[in-house]
Order: C-alpha cells, then structure tokens, then sequence
C-alpha cells in the first residue's frame, strides 16, 4: 500500500492535476476571463488610449479618494489592533470556558452576514435609534448626526473586521511556548518590559498577517461605506460603483478598479517578501 | 555552612502529594544532581526554587535569606531549560543581553559584557545568529551562557542535555562542568540519565515518589546505596532478597544460594533480619571451574549481550537471575546454555535494609 502511494506520488501524473481542473475552470470563466475585460475595458473604454489612467492618477477627486481609501483602512486596521489585541490576549490566556465565550462571540459575529450587521449599525445610530434617544435621555439636546458620517462607517468597518484581527493574533499567541515567558521572568523580566521584549515581539507575525488582512479587505469595502458613510467621505470601491451605475463610464471605472488592484498586489508582494523573513522566528 | 537550604517542603496538587517533606542543604559551588524517574518530585522542587511552583508547605533559603516569597524574577536564579527557551526573534547576544538589559546594564556595556559570556561558553563570533540559525549544542551554550550573564545565586539546569545526541551530550557535560568550575556557582541539576549524574556531580540526591531515597557522594550511592530502589536505579545491579544469618559473623542466608559472607553494612543489623544484597555485576567473575578464596555458586548462561569491550553474561543460579559483566575478551570462554562457575568476594556484596 505504502510502496504503491509512493510510486504514485513520484512520478508526474496527470490525474492529480485532473482533479483540479473543475476549479481551474470554474476560475479561468468567472475570475481570470472577466478581470482581463476589465484591464482591456481600461484601456479601450471608450477609446484606445492611456486617457482614463491619466485621469484617475492626476485628478483631484481621485486622488482624495484614494488617499481617503488609504487613509480609512489604515485607521481602520490601528482600530482593529487596539480592539483585537487585548481580546486575543484575553481569549489566548484566561480559563478555558471564558476563552470559548469570548470566542464564540467573536466567531458568531464573524458569522452574521455582514449586510446584516450594517443595517443593525444603521438602526442602532439612526436618528429615531437607541443611540441618539440614549444622549437624548441623559440631557443633550442636539445629539450629534452619527449615522452617514466618517464615524459609522468606521465604526462598522471595524465591527466587522476586527474579527480577522482576533483570529491571526490568537492564533500566534495560543503557539508561544509558556517556558518562553517563564524563561523570561526567571531572567528578571516583568510586567511591561516582558510585554514589550518578549511578548510582543513573539506576536508579531500575527499583528502582521492580521493588519494586512484588515487593510486589504478594507481597502476595497464596498457595501458599508456606500450604506453608512458620509457621501462626502466615499472610498475608491464605492466611486467605482458610481462611475459605472451612474455614469456607465466603464473605462473610469475599470481603470480605478486596476489601479486598487495593482496597488494591493504591490503591498501583499511586499509583505510577502518581508514575513517570508519573519517566519523564520515562529 | 549551607548556601541553598530546602526545608520540610512539601507540595500537594488535590489528592496528590507530589512532593513528601523535602528537606536540603547545598553547599555554596557545590554542584548537586536531582536524578529519579520522571514524576519522581525532581522538577518541582526545581520549580518551587525558582519560583514557577509555590510549595503546600516548607520554605526555600538562599544565603541565609527566605526567598519563598519572592516572585521568578526577583529571585536572581539563572534557569536553563529543556528547550532552551532562547528568545526566537533575538539574536544569541541579544539573549544573553537580555537578563541585563533587565537589571538596567546600558546596551554598549551589556553587549560587551554578553559577547565576554559568549566566549566563556565557546561561542565567540556566533553572536549575531539568531537561535535558528545555531545547532542543538550551540543554543545550549547559549542558553547557558544568559543564565550565568547576570551572576545568579544560583544555576538550574533542567534536563538540558536530553535534547542532544549522544556524543554532543558527552562534550557538553565536560564543558557545563568546566564553566560552572570556573564560575563556582552553586548548581542545581535534574535529570534521569544515572551516567550523567555519576559523571557531572559533586553530590547527587535521588527522588522517588516525591521523596528524596539518598543524597551522597556518586561513588557513594554507587557503591552504598541505602535502598532498593536507589541500588536497582543506579547502574546495574544483582539484588539478592536474604536473611541475617549471623549479624556477628556477618553472614546471611538466601534459600536458593546459600550463604553469603558479607564485609559491612551502613545500618546496624540483628540475626534474623530480611534483608536485600547487592552485588555489582563488575564485582563478578566469571569462570569454568570454581576459584579458591572467592564465594563460588554455579549459573546456566542464558543470554550474552555484546558491547564490544565488554559483555553482559544473564544466567540462572538456583532460582535467581544473576547478571555478570565481564571483560570482551573474556567472553569467549563460555556460550549461551553451558554451565560455568561465577564467584565473588565478601567485599563485593552490600547489606541493604531497605
């Protein structure tokens, strides 16, 4: 049996890859065949040229978008951390049944369909909401506007990413070897000099994976920010949107959508090459 | 005058009394072996000195001073690992830095002072590799070297050598021997392994059941263990069950062998006593023809193990296994199924009463 499986696996079969190909088509019709027409729509929409590019890198609208884009998803992604990491810790390191509490509140709330944990945001800060009644209650007058502002989506954005954050960084914590810290303490470390040299150093590679998940997804948000952000504050997924709902501008908008494409590459390749390294610690 | 000081320590876990009044004195420089099988009670009492187990009862001293109430990292006790436990995102002389970093040392006078450690240990120029990019035998040193960095009070060392291969093991056991010589400090070791204990210590104590059988002088819990166990766990071992035949004439008396004249015994003994004899395998000859002046009985060979220089005879006398080691050459006289003689002298056989 053994003898057999090898001999198998050591010569190049064709069937293996046989087995892949349902994906691989399913991939090559629905993924790869509609992103090439929306590189050549980028290019050729309405006419052959470099036209759409040159206006998506050098207008002003764009480029506020775009640095919004970026901006949000990286305030997004501190957020994430501030809120992930102490609940990661919490999760990695307190009596079991806590821990599975913990998680599984987390885990239910990743599992809740995010449409519908949007609309719940827009019914809990709305103005006839709990939110603005409870400010009413406690004597302010002019409760500020919280829905459709930066605030909301934020908030949101992060409610529905920081279960990402949660899961890479529990993850690298529930690994460290406890003789680690052990060693650490018995060398005289304590408190927030073992956190800070040992402890946190050792969870970085889940701060990593966590922060860049958190800001690629964020970066292409779509549903969240167009339902509950300020229409002044869009980001690039949703001008993409308008551009083609809106003005059937289909070049635009492809030629948005390739540049937020290539720009995400560009930071996976990078933290690729980077945390290629930083494996080495785990 | 004692330096390290274990008193009446004893730790429970519910039901479970893991360790059974336990009590101590190391010397300052002495180097001591906790060696038993494992769950024996060696390393909880090596975490309960450092701090890791908080004792049921009892009390740890370090020169003089209580350090039961100490948390791990004010007790300056440098800790070696099974591990190691290096720092993986560290390089070797951030790790040996690390314990003073801890102590406030500035970095420039801290690293310098960590490279100096690196080199004691033998690893000069290895500084800058972080601990994946260093063999078994290269983060041992390592790991050594920061425990010793900060001058502790005292060094644990928790079975750091089960890690390695048998021949770095050996290299290694010199080189721990030769640094804590150098350095004097006090040593605290656990292990299993009897040969690395006998090779390394000045003293060793055996734990069984969550006791301490005997602390003594390696020869001297070779060649006088005070129990059974103690005689059966340490080198290899022919236990004779017996009776006090004469406590004057110092002989005993076992059914299926006969007499036995015994030279001494540790404990005073009355005629009539069940007792157990201990006769080392080495402190047997064996040969086809009885030998004048020696205690003579005939052994059935039943098995010869080999190890080159030297073998391993197991046969049959009367209804009991004896074991007998003899020299290679020696071996070829006799094969498995004949009948030969083996002989002893009184020297050679020890009175155990427990």
């Amino acid at each position: 049996m053994g003898m057999s499986l090898s001999r198998l696996t050591e010569k190049t079969n064709i069937w293996p890859w046989l087995l892949l190909a349902p994906l691989g088509i399913y991939m090559l019709i629905f993924f790869v065949v509609p992103l090439a027409d929306v590189a050549i729509m980028s290019f050729t929409e309405p006419r052959v040229s470099l036209a759409n590019y040159e206006r998506v890198l050098t207008g002003a609208l764009y480029q506020r978008v775009f640095v919004n884009t970026f901006l949000t998803a990286a305030f997004v992604t501190l957020c994430c951390l501030a809120v992930g990491y102490p609940l990661a810790y919490l999760m990695a390191h307190s009596k079991p049944r806590t821990a599975m509490l913990i998680l599984l509140l987390v885990t239910m709330s990743f599992w809740t369909s995010f449409l519908v944990r949007t609309y719940s945001w827009m019914v809990l800060l709305g103005n006839n909401g709990p939110l603005i009644a409870f400010l009413q209650m406690i004597g302010i007058d002019q409760p500020p506007q919280l829905l459709f502002t930066r605030f909301s989506s934020t908030l949101a954005m992060v409610h529905i990413l920081a279960p990402y954050m949660i899961m890479n960084v529990y993850s690298v914590m529930k690994k460290i070897d406890p003789v680690l810290i052990r060693s650490a303490e018995s060398l005289g470390a304590r408190g927030w000099s073992l956190f800070r040299h040992v402890y946190l150093p050792l969870t970085a590679p889940g701060i990593a994976n966590g922060s860049v998940l958190v800001f690629v997804i964020c970066l292409g948000f779509y549903v969240t920010p167009v339902l509950l952000g300020s229409p002044r504050e869009q980001m690039i997924a949703g001008l993409i949107g308008h551009q083609i709902d809106e003005f059937l501008a289909f070049g635009m908008g492809s030629a948005m959508a390739m540049v937020l494409l290539v720009v995400t590459l560009i930071i996976l390749t990078i933290y690729h090459r980077r945390f290629g390294l930083d494996k080495l610690w785990g | 005058m004692s330096y390290l000081q274990l008193s009446d320590i004893t730790k429970t876990y519910g039901h479970f009394t893991a360790l059974d009044n336990v009590s101590l004195s190391v010397d300052k420089g002495e180097f001591v072996t906790f060696l038993g099988p494992s769950g024996s009670g060696k390393t909880t009492t090596l975490m309960i000195i450092a701090g890791f187990e908080k004792a049921s009862a009892g009390t740890v001293e370090v020169g003089g001073q209580s350090i039961s109430q100490l948390a791990p990292h004010e007790r300056n006790i440098g800790i070696v690992f099974q591990n190691y436990a290096l720092f993986p995102h560290k390089t070797a002389v951030e790790n040996v830095y690390f314990p003073l970093q801890m102590r406030g040392v500035s970095r420039t006078q801290g690293l310098r002072q960590a490279e100096d450690m690196l080199s004691l240990v033998g690893l000069k120029g290895f500084g800058h590799r972080h601990p994946k990019e260093l063999s078994g035998g290269q983060q041992q040193r390592v790991a050594l070297a920061r425990a010793l960095v900060f001058e502790p009070s005292l060094l644990l060392l928790d079975e750091p050598l089960g890690a390695l291969d048998k021949n770095l093991r050996e290299q290694m056991q010199i080189e721990i021997k030769r640094i804590q010589r150098s350095l004097g400090v006090t040593t605290i070791f656990v292990t299993h392994d009897q040969s690395e204990a006998m090779s390394m210590s000045d003293r060793i104590v055996v734990f069984e059941k969550g006791r301490i059988e005997q602390a003594a002088a390696p020869l001297d819990i070779y060649h006088r263990p005070q129990t059974s166990f103690v005689a059966a766990f340490i080198g290899e071992s022919n236990l004779i069950p017996a009776t006090i035949s004469s406590a004057a004439g110092k002989t005993a008396e076992n059914p299926a062998l006969g007499a036995f004249d015994y030279a001494g015994a540790d404990n005073a003994l009355s005629d009539g006593q069940k007792v157990t004899l201990l006769i080392r395998p080495e402190h047997i000859k064996l040969s086809r023809n009885p030998i004048e002046g020696r205690r003579n009985v005939r052994m059935t060979v039943e098995t010869i193990v080999n190890y080159g220089d030297n073998a391993l005879v197991i046969g049959r006398a009367g209804e009991v296994t004896m074991r007998v080691r003899v020299l290679g050459a020696d071996v070829v006289i006799i094969k498995e199924g004949e009948e030969c003689c083996i002989s002893w002298m009184p020297e050679s056989v020890f009175v155990i009463t427990k």
